[in-house]
């Protein structure tokens, strides 16, 4: 225990009255400096870390995008310490940091720049965490875990000769696909095979959106069609 | 940070930001529903026998204490609702309604184990006692909608704690008014039909506010809604 620890914890001499508060507040008979230890008991926790992030945060109640962006991105590692302080599994932290971030932005108007930013999010990642847990706990009660079921419960239906079939009817898709035109093949790649959402395929293949919707719904029909009458006319 | 799984959304909400007021304190929105309640107060004066009222609200304690305790209710439970529609409100906000609540019920409670009835005054029979139902059920309406409405303005994470105290200040509110057309003395059938109100308006606004706050508010379009499922 050295002298520096309790550093941040000496109060000041009171400039008011100018004499030295209380060694401790069981002494502060006198209720200024009552209040004084008390009100001096919030800012001391503030560090300039939870000054800034207020400071961005009242800025994105007035519009800046660009502040409000740096705050939610810095907000990230510190929802994910305390999902896992609150005891959410490592595969659903992802899940709590967007339930977070998404109540950060419906509750924006409610925050108060004068209070500790972190505080407040600490609240409403702990809320959401619990919200979580419950869910999947709900979940899991449904679910059994028995692995041994798998061999135990033999699928009637499985048939060797699957694999191969659905191997054909694979390159069957392909050939289709590659005989569509290529700005529908382009969307059908994009949207289905890459799995893009509409806004990165779309940047990536520099169409508007409505056209790459468009596309693939024709290449859809265009599939469909081919694919019908492949099977009907072996 | 560039491949974090996050990067779209915030990209999206940064986008979505628009800018916001910042809400008033829970206690001055508290305050703005209570004067709409006030407001009511006043217009169902003018058609009610205020003078009538007050002799028989006065003529024994526990009357007046009954209402002194709904009026009580109303007020600390409409402030605890709003405390708790903030998103980081403490739970044991809960509690605040609890001592005019327990006035309310102790005193009306009273008044049923009284041995005699006030002069001037009928025990009401079971028909006009529904009409107190109706009274206060169709009151708590207008003043459920526009507290629900007002609360959703915060972001309540605790949505049926939240809505279950909205309704105790509704129908402790309807229960005050209540008292401007209620020629009767408290007893066992009126008593029931109030706790009867009281619990529908509850149960009610606790069923329906919990939905109407856990409503999604934003989905944007380009990063949950954007994928293309054919099928």
């Amino acid at each position: 225990m050295s002298g520096q620890a309790l550093q941040p914890n000496v109060i000041p001499p009171c400039k008011e009255c100018a004499l030295h508060p209380a060694p401790f507040p069981g002494m502060a008979i006198v209720s200024h400096h009552a209040r004084r230890l008390m009100i001096t008991a919030e800012p001391q926790f503030r560090s300039s870390d939870d000054t800034r992030r207020s400071a961005q945060m009242a800025a994105a109640q007035a519009g800046d995008r660009g502040a409000y962006e740096a705050l939610l991105r810095d907000c990230v590692p510190l929802i994910k310490a305390i999902a896992g302080r609150q005891g959410v599994p490592p595969d659903r932290t992802d899940d709590v940091v967007q339930d977070v971030l998404l109540t950060i932005h419906r509750a924006r108007q409610t925050y108060d720049p004068a209070r500790s930013f972190t505080a407040w999010l600490r609240v409403l990642t702990e809320r959401r965490a619990i919200d979580l847990l419950r869910r999947t706990r709900r979940h899991d009660s449904r679910e059994l875990h028995v692995p041994l079921a798998f061999e135990s419960y033999p699928d009637d239906h499985a048939d060797p000769a699957r694999g191969i079939e659905s191997a054909d009817a694979s390159g069957r898709v392909n050939e289709a696909l590659s005989g569509l035109p290529p700005r529908q093949r382009e969307a059908v790649e994009a949207l289905v095979l890459k799995e893009q959402s509409l806004t990165e395929a779309a940047a990536a293949t520099r169409r508007t959106k409505v056209a790459l919707k468009v596309n693939l719904h024709r290449a859809l029909k265009a599939l469909r069609q081919k694919l019908e009458r492949r099977e009907w006319t072996p | 940070m560039t491949g974090s799984p996050h990067d779209s959304l915030i990209h999206g909400l940064a986008a979505d930001l628009k800018p916001v007021r910042r809400l008033p304190a829970p206690m001055l929105r508290a305050l703005s529903w209570l004067s709409v309640v006030a407001a009511m107060a006043l217009g169902l004066a003018v058609f009610a026998n205020v003078h009538a009222m007050w002799e028989r609200i006065t003529a024994a304690p526990d009357m007046w204490l009954a209402v002194v305790g709904s009026t009580a209710t109303a007020i600390l439970a409409s402030i605890a609702a709003f405390e708790l529609s903030m998103p980081d409100a403490r739970r044991a906000w809960a509690w605040l309604p609890l001592p005019g609540a327990v006035l309310w019920v102790a005193a009306s409670g009273f008044g049923c184990l009284r041995a005699w009835v006030l002069p001037e005054t009928h025990v009401a029979v079971l028909n006009e006692a529904r009409d107190c139902l109706v009274f206060i059920v169709s009151l708590s309406v207008p003043l459920s909608a526009l507290m629900l409405l007002m609360l959703r303005r915060a972001c309540p994470l605790q949505p049926g704690l939240t809505a279950a105290i909205a309704g105790l200040a509704v129908a402790a509110a309807a229960a005050t008014l209540l008292n401007f057309f209620h020629p009767y003395d408290a007893a066992a059938t009126d008593l029931t039909v109030h706790v009867v109100a009281v619990a529908l308006v509850v149960i009610a606004n606790r069923a329906l506010g919990g939905r109407i706050f856990a409503a999604k508010v934003f989905v944007p379009a380009d990063v949950t809604g954007g994928r293309v499922r054919p099928n």
